[in-house]
């Protein structure tokens, strides 16, 4: 082949940044395939799925919401993920925090407590983290896999809730539906844009956000984590725990999905239902990678993949699509991005047969 | 007594069959030192391109064949990005898995809830005389060739020879001559043919119908059941048809009235899996005896 792939000397600081964008434009282009392919106008099924989601306040509210638990989440896994600590398991951290909080919203709820919300919070980080403390527990101590053992932990969690609703939760006056009875206005998090559903939790993820940065960025322990992903040779030399490094990977991934469980059932969804997640947990490994596992790339491929996830379903409404256009569309950017990544450490050069010796070897 | 016997040796053999295909696959690819994880996803995107082909023609044989092209584009997706342009293994695998459900929810749409009516086969006629065995799908007879074959070309073969080479040292493999690159996406599509054969065999017959989230968790659990079986072929059939007693005896249970939730004996194999997980991975040294020593490492000339 006349083209080959040549290793840069140090990895390229501009292709860091471009090849997110090169990945938009790429899935772009792959979503008018598809949107010609279903006999489409592609220019204007894209301008619908992209704008019409954003038409009016309610809409920027309705993107807010949605983005929230993957920019929570997001950070959260792309500190372990910085480290080589691979939690897949968010989802099923998620589905722990919604039970947990959801307990104490049916339980307690409707004795209108103040600390009821709090709580609930409290709760949901728990499980969360008590749920991400299983893969990091047999990883530490039996060197298990942890990307197996969370993952098969999310089809666990998904099946306990489902026992639950189905269950001892399901709502007596619900017609029989797999559903609990809507949570007290006490279990509830109050609204903060006025006519939209924007709650609280768009707080919780900017703080995310925010100790996120610091703790990445600007702390010592970001470092040490930033180092073992690198190397674990080095870190062990330097003496950075690695076992410390899967617990601060893990936690961190299991309170954030944990908080954007209890986000869920006491934000858009308002009752319990079998699936409290979207598959947020999953989309949320995207949104890191997306992001650069840098916590402010974190909230701009948050917001971009939330949008994803709205033109998804007016392609439903307007255009006739299934929704899962969103879930293919969104798996297709991570692939673009891997492989666009490419270019962060090789450049491409053009060398005809024979002209070179080292060309051959590509 | 003996008829129930019979019934759940035959329900296991059935059950455990898609795990075969999966799980030997990811052990060849893994064995020249590639890790992939988007298994699931190249399950799911067999199973529907099978049901689809199958739907539409009546074939059953040109569905697993579909099913087994498309698997191998997928893993060949892989190949270049984890293989060729060297991006970290674990990432794209994880990229496929996704990929490889969105893309499965996205077709499988407009089947959900159809079943498949399968005609039945000439050779099953055939063997049906053969007692307890005779009842099984010509696909179950196909997978114990497969890992008979497969065995023999790593063990026996100096291809094979060649491929474990690549595993353990490709910097050694490729200085005496062999195509380490090569070698590697041949394992992979290999590995992708096998999930897709799987996946065929999940939607065609073991469910005969499609819904979403068909295979739940089947891909993922065959690749820990590599890591159970410390990579070798033997094991791994052992642990697929253990897994897949695990989920039969869950459905006997669970008919003889056993008083347990169904969602606990649901959630057996996946708890099982982290057991035995954690049980197999806690002996360090013996895992890394027998792991192939360049699992997930990129070579590059």
């Amino acid at each position: 082949m006349p083209l080959h792939f040549e290793a840069r000397t140090k990895p390229s600081a501009k292709m860091v940044w471009l090849a997110p964008a090169t990945a938009l434009a790429l899935t772009a282009a792959a979503a008018m395939i598809v949107f010609a392919s279903a006999g489409l106008d592609p220019v204007q099924a894209l301008a619908t799925f992209v704008l019409s989601p954003l038409s009016d306040w309610y809409g920027v509210g309705e993107l807010l919401i949605k983005a929230t638990p993957m920019i929570l989440i997001g950070v959260g896994l792309s500190i372990g993920f910085r480290a080589g600590v691979w939690n897949i398991g968010a989802e099923g951290q998620l589905t722990i925090g919604a039970i947990f909080a959801g307990y104490l919203a049916l339980r307690f709820g409707p004795g209108d407590g103040i600390w009821v919300l709090p709580s609930m919070i409290v709760a949901a980080v728990a499980g969360g983290m008590l749920w991400a403390a299983i893969p990091a527990l047999l990883r530490t101590m039996f060197n298990a896999s942890e990307i197996l053992v969370s993952l098969m932990l999310n089809y666990v969690a998904q099946l306990w809730l489902s026992w639950l609703v189905f269950g001892a939760w399901r709502d007596p006056a619900g017609f029989n539906f797999p559903q609990s009875e809507p949570l007290a206005p006490a279990a509830l998090l109050p609204v903060i844009i006025e006519g939209t559903r924007a709650n609280i939790s768009v707080v919780f993820a900017l703080v995310a956000v925010a100790l996120g940065w610091i703790l990445v960025g600007r702390s010592f322990v970001g470092f040490q984590l930033r180092v073992t992903g690198l190397s674990s040779g080095v870190a062990r030399y330097a003496g950075f725990s690695p076992h410390r490094a899967v617990w601060i990977g893990m936690f961190a991934g299991g309170a954030a999905a944990g908080l954007a469980g209890v986000g869920e059932i006491a934000g858009p969804l308002g009752q319990i239902f079998p699936t409290v997640s979207s598959g947020y947990g999953y989309a949320a490994i995207i949104v890191a990678f997306l992001g650069r596992l840098h916590p402010v790339g974190v909230l701009l491929s948050g917001l971009l993949m939330a949008l994803i996830y709205l033109g998804g379903d007016s392609a439903q409404m307007s255009l006739g699509l299934p929704s899962a256009i969103s879930g293919l569309l969104q798996s297709l950017l991570l692939f673009f991005l891997l492989a666009a990544d490419v270019l962060v450490q090789y450049r491409i050069r053009y060398a005809p047969r024979g002209r070179s010796a080292l060309g051959a070897a590509a | 007594m003996s008829s129930l016997v019979a019934q759940l040796i035959v329900a296991t053999l059935v059950a455990g069959t898609p795990l075969v295909y999966a799980a030997l696959g990811e052990l060849v690819v893994e064995r020249a030192g590639v890790v992939n994880m988007g298994v699931e996803g190249m399950m799911v995107v067999g199973a529907v391109a099978a049901f689809a082909v199958a739907m539409a023609t009546g074939s059953l044989g040109l569905g697993v064949l579909v099913a087994m092209a498309a698997g191998m584009l997928l893993s060949l997706l892989f190949a270049v990005l984890a293989v060729s342009f060297n991006a970290n293994q674990v990432a794209v695998g994880l990229a496929l898995t996704i990929f490889g459900t969105s893309l499965g929810s996205y077709l499988g749409k407009s089947y959900v809830g159809m079943a498949l009516v399968v005609p039945p086969s000439g050779l099953g006629a055939a063997a049906a005389d053969i007692p307890i065995l005779g009842q099984l799908h010509p696909l179950v007879w196909l997978s114990w060739v497969l890992f008979t074959a497969t065995w023999f070309f790593l063990y026996r073969t100096k291809y094979g020879l060649a491929l474990r080479a690549v595993g353990e040292s490709p910097a050694s493999a490729h200085a005496i001559g062999y195509p380490v690159i090569r070698i590697r996406y041949l394992a992979t599509l290999f590995g992708g043919a096998l999930a897709g054969i799987a996946g065929a065999y999940v939607s065609l017959v073991y469910t005969a119908l499609w819904t979403e989230g068909l295979i739940a968790g089947r891909g993922w659990i065959a690749v820990a059941l590599v890591v159970f079986a410390t990579w070798r072929p033997g094991r791994c059939l052992a642990g697929a048809y253990l897994f897949g007693g695990a989920t039969m005896a869950q459905l006997f249970a669970q008919s003889a009235g056993v008083g347990l939730p169904s969602e606990l004996m649901s959630a057996l194999p996946y708890l099982a899996t982290i057991v035995v997980l954690a049980l197999i991975s806690r002996d360090e040294t013996m895992m890394r005896l027998n792991v192939p020593a360049s699992l997930g490492k990129p070579f590059s000339i």
